[in-house]
């Protein structure tokens, strides 16, 4: 069974309703016009570009192309995660505490679904490892974005209540713990609550994709379970590790809050 | 006794501060509005980054923990924060608290299930002293301590922190913008200039 393969008319039929929102956006002053032409410009050379990049993958299969794309996906996951934080931990800090949340949750869950789960021959084989590690990278991503951005954006308003409670002797653990929950939860909210409705109300995109690619329903929803589990695990872990480490930068060894680590998305240094 | 020994204090590009509030002393400290008044409680609490040496009685600040030094010396900030539903979950232990403190400030016992959402802002400040007092500090840094209080709750409030650092022997650093409540509650004072300088105001109503 084939997929039907999609022609340039197909596509542009299909950006045609863009351009008729982007019209609409313009008439409602929604001043979108420009992010949705952008972002669609984006997604179309961005994805054409992977495909060409995933057909010479495919055609030589070797680890040391296999850790060069996981890199450049977890650069730009970083910057992405960096992006989407209002207030963000300056300079390269803030870049490893995310990037590195990422790593540690995205790549170690994806290694062990590789090797012990899928145990495919060789374990980095690209047509298993690279849709994977991407829907991996791009979950743990929104989750530990939006907790990083949580924690620090609540530490920002309630400064006055987290020094309160160090002023009467509480330790940065005791003075930031609800926060720091609050944070991890809103990472992980998503993941469960789209976990909770799968089937029900939405079809995940990979099972839709890979039924629409020919496989059977049944293939396609063990995969789904399996990609469901491994999101969740990695958007968990990673939200932790991420908020584990703003904690770290965001109070020192005397447990005083230091919102001076902080910079605003929009200027590089606070004067 | 507990003396407060601060020597070479320096934050954020202020100082060096040295001073000396001998155990059951209470010192002023006058000065404009952002003359750094504030700051300067802030980095004797360890709040601030901070250089310098502070010493309470035999305890150095950098041989202890930052929450144990807090705890030492009692900051009470010219805006109380609260994190919970009611009063009473913001202590460790409502229950250790004596009556004469809370009648003191005008409260009595049922005060522990007020919302803290319903207090006003003079409430809430009475009850942050009550609050600070439980902590047992061995010091008072108080930065206005009466600013949001009528004359009779502010004259109650005077009273019972002059009388908690009498009981203690605490050294007190009490900032205010009230020369007349400065000359009540204490017989010697500081300012802070603008320029963040800290000179010795004399006795008060002493004309040095």
């Amino acid at each position: 069974m084939h997929v039907k393969p999609l022609t340039p008319a197909d596509l542009a039929l299909a950006a045609s309703l863009l351009v008729l929102l982007g019209l609409l956006s313009w008439r409602l002053r929604l001043g979108l016009a420009k992010n949705l032409a952008i972002a669609a410009a984006r997604t179309t050379v961005q994805l054409l570009l992977i495909g060409h990049i995933l057909r010479l993958l495919f055609a030589h299969v070797h680890i040391v192309y296999m850790a060069l794309i996981s890199l450049v996906m977890l650069i730009a996951a970083g910057r992405e995660v960096m992006a989407r934080q209002q207030r963000r931990v300056s300079g390269l800090q803030g870049w490893l505490i995310g990037s590195g949340a990422m790593f540690l949750s995205s790549f170690t869950v994806t290694f062990l679904a590789l090797t012990v789960v899928i145990g495919n021959e060789p374990w980095y084989a690209p047509q298993y490892a690279i849709p994977l590690l991407g829907m991996l990278l791009g979950n743990t991503m929104s989750g530990v974005a939006v907790a990083m951005d949580r924690m620090t954006e609540t530490l920002w308003r309630e400064r006055r209540v987290v020094e309160q409670r160090l002023l009467l002797g509480q330790t940065a653990a005791e003075a930031v713990g609800e926060i720091r929950r609050q944070a991890i939860r809103s990472g992980m909210t998503p993941i469960i609550n789209s976990m909770a409705t799968a089937g029900l109300v939405s079809l995940p995109g990979m099972m839709t994709g890979q039924i629409l690619g020919g496989s059977s329903p049944m293939d396609a929803v063990q995969y789904q379970i399996l990609i469901m589990f491994l999101i969740c695990a990695g958007t968990g872990f990673g939200a932790i590790a991420a908020i584990r480490g703003v904690e770290r930068r965001l109070f020192d060894g005397r447990h005083r809050l230091r919102l001076d680590a902080l910079q605003t998305a929009d200027e590089e240094q606070r004067p | 006794m507990p003396n407060l020994e601060i020597s070479n204090l320096c934050f954020q590009h202020r100082g060096p501060y040295a001073f000396r509030i001998a155990g059951g002393e209470c010192v002023g400290l006058a000065g404009a509005s952002g003359a750094g008044k504030s700051l300067l409680l802030r980095a004797l609490a360890d709040l601030d980054p901070r250089t310098g040496v502070m010493q309470l009685g035999d305890v150095n600040a950098d041989t202890v923990t930052g929450p144990q030094w807090r705890r030492l010396v009692g900051l009470l900030p010219a805006e109380s924060g609260w994190w919970l539903d009611r009063v009473g979950e913001h202590f460790a232990d409502f229950a250790a608290i004596d009556e004469q403190t809370l009648a003191a400030v005008g409260f009595d016992r049922s005060v522990q299930d007020w919302q803290v959402s319903r207090l006003s802002t003079g409430e809430r400040q009475r009850l942050a002293i009550v609050r600070l007092l439980a902590n047992g500090p061995q010091c008072l840094l108080l930065d206005e301590p009466t600013a949001s209080l009528d004359h009779d709750a502010a004259a109650r409030v005077e009273n019972l922190l002059l009388r908690y650092g009498a009981d203690r022997q605490a050294p007190m650093l009490w900032v205010s913008h009230d020369p007349a409540q400065l000359e009540r509650v204490s017989r010697r004072g500081l300012r802070m200039e603008s320029a963040g300088l800290l000179v010795d105001a004399g006795g008060a109503g002493d004309a040095r």
